[in-house]
């Protein structure tokens, strides 16, 4: 399973019932082709840092998208149609945060490798329950 | 023996690996050299795994006015964490949170 995060800027004149819609919108999309919304954050209103569209400001959100990868492709379609979408990145995560993961396990492991070896049967059972929680 | 006479004595058996080292600082830094501090990588001391783009707290230090990457060389940011903090600051510029250019 792939994990990918999908921002998108809508523009500043959408009202906020409107902006709910969207998001609701897309993540259907996403559920109808075989993926699962993990997560929304609206970031709000932010200012850009370039003008878009003649736009000054926009409003952010994020969607986190655990799927095949085939939705992207069709989410990302859907935005380019969509008028008051004024830009959409979508990135794959699920790489980097699981290598994040593993430099997280490699130093928790490390720091407690000085200690007794009398931990050493729980220490294992215990970061076998941490991976297991993270995944 | 001096040293300073440079390439053809340090040729010779009698001398050992490290004064041919000498030998070489010398004729290219022509005496005393600066040795500053070790730059540390800001990320490896904060634990930090992965940059993430929208996290301007994290790589604003990172941005000079100009808008371009902080060189390694004057952050000290280690190899595998200047990659991603590049990457990183692409993707800010691409979501608007960064500017390309600044004037």
């Amino acid at each position: 399973m792939r994990v990918y995060e999908i921002l998108f800027i809508i523009s500043p004149n959408v009202e906020e019932t409107d902006v709910e819609a969207l998001i609701n919108q897309f993540s259907e999309v996403a559920t109808n082709q075989g993926a699962r919304v993990t997560k929304v954050d609206r970031m709000g209103r932010r200012r850009l840092a370039y003008p878009i569209q003649k736009f000054k400001d926009g409003q952010y959100v994020v969607l986190t998208v655990e799927g095949t990868g085939s939705e992207i492709a069709e989410i990302e379609r859907r935005m380019r149609v969509t008028d008051a979408i004024i830009r959409h990145l979508s990135i794959r995560i699920d790489e980097d945060l699981k290598r994040a993961e593993k430099f997280r396990t490699r130093r928790a492991a490390h720091s407690r490798a000085g200690r007794a070896a009398a931990a050493l049967s729980s220490r294992a059972a215990a970061d076998e329950s941490n991976v297991e929680e993270e995944e | 023996m001096s040293s300073s006479r440079g390439r053809e004595d340090s040729r010779r058996e009698d001398r050992g690996p490290q004064d041919r080292d000498r030998d070489r600082d010398r004729e290219r830094g022509g005496g005393r050299r600066f040795v500053r501090a070790r730059k540390s990588c800001k990320f490896c001391a904060d634990r930090i795994d992965y940059i993430d783009y929208k996290d301007m707290r994290l790589i604003g230090p990172y941005i000079p006015e100009r808008g371009k990457v902080l060189p390694r060389r004057i952050s000290g940011t280690c190899a595998p964490h200047q990659r991603m903090l590049a990457s990183a600051i692409k993707r800010a510029r691409n979501a608007a949170l960064l500017p390309f250019l600044t004037d």
